[in-house]
């Protein structure tokens, strides 16, 4: 399946537009994270354990995405746009979102 | 008591104030100097914002790419921004943190287009969160920024 954040897949005719599809998941980071997280807070740096949490979590919600564009018969996603927001206290949402299309090659 | 009690209220964070602008200091700089090597190393890579691939004709292969980087400052830096805080202006102890955290996560973008073979980048869009800020438990304070595009293979 064909992921773009461009309104049209370059290369590509779009044959018919399937409407939205979208995924989202919401994570809890765990206090052993955070406490990591203190620590670097002293010294500076990167938190990957956090970068890790939302680069799992962000592929999630597009094999969501995609396995919505799939049930609808579409071969490609454009247009695709994230968000992330903090539910609660300690809990990420990352929600992804796009237009499921069928494609077809050539312009 | 009491007086050693206020002794290790005022050496305890004044040491982590010391350790924080030390070793703060020497890890923030050899960040940005990966940085600027691998920034280097991505320069024949074309990046644009721009909602339209040019030249779309000519296209072989697109799809999106990302990268994600959440960066924490160091003791002394969140220090200097509590007191600026107080007297109001430019942060500029926060303004290095958030432009290294946008740096880092383009160049993971980038480097995601270079092993799919990509030349160019097209309609970035750069995004910051803030899950852990927001989060309370932890009060570090850090960058969340996120970059994403759609990558394209000439052909």
């Amino acid at each position: 399946m064909i992921l773009v954040n461009t309104e049209s897949v370059p290369g590509h005719r779009i044959v018919e537009t399937k409407g939205l599809v979208q995924g989202n998941t919401i994570r809890a980071k765990h206090v052993g994270r955070d406490i990591a997280a203190g620590f670097k807070n002293l010294i500076g740096g990167e938190l990957s354990g956090y970068t890790e949490l939302l680069t799992e979590s962000r592929r999630q919600a597009i094999e969501r995405m995609m396995a919505q564009a799939q049930q609808l018969g579409a071969n490609a996603v454009v247009n695709v746009r994230f968000t992330t927001s903090s539910v609660t206290q300690g809990a990420a949402e990352l929600y992804a979102y796009g237009t499921a299309v069928v494609l077809e090659q050539g312009e | 008591m009491d007086a050693l009690g206020a002794i290790a209220g005022i050496v305890v964070p004044l040491a982590l104030v010391a350790l924080g602008y030390t070793i703060g200091r020497v890890r923030e700089g050899s960040h940005i100097k990966s940085l600027e090597q691998r920034e280097a190393s991505f320069a024949d890579i074309v990046v644009t914002d721009l909602k339209t691939v040019p030249d779309a004709d000519n296209v072989a292969v697109a799809q999106l790419v990302m990268g994600e980087a959440v960066i924490a400052t160091d003791y002394f830096k969140s220090f200097a921004a509590q007191l600026r805080n107080l007297v109001g202006g430019e942060v500029l102890s926060l303004e290095t943190l958030a432009r290294r955290a946008r740096r880092e996560a383009v160049v993971r973008m980038l480097d995601q287009a270079r092993q799919m073979g990509a030349t160019e980048v097209h309609n970035v869009r750069l995004e910051t969160s803030n899950v852990l800020s927001a989060g309370g438990r932890s009060k570090a304070i850090s960058a969340e920024m996120f970059a994403y595009g759609t990558a394209i293979i000439r052909g």
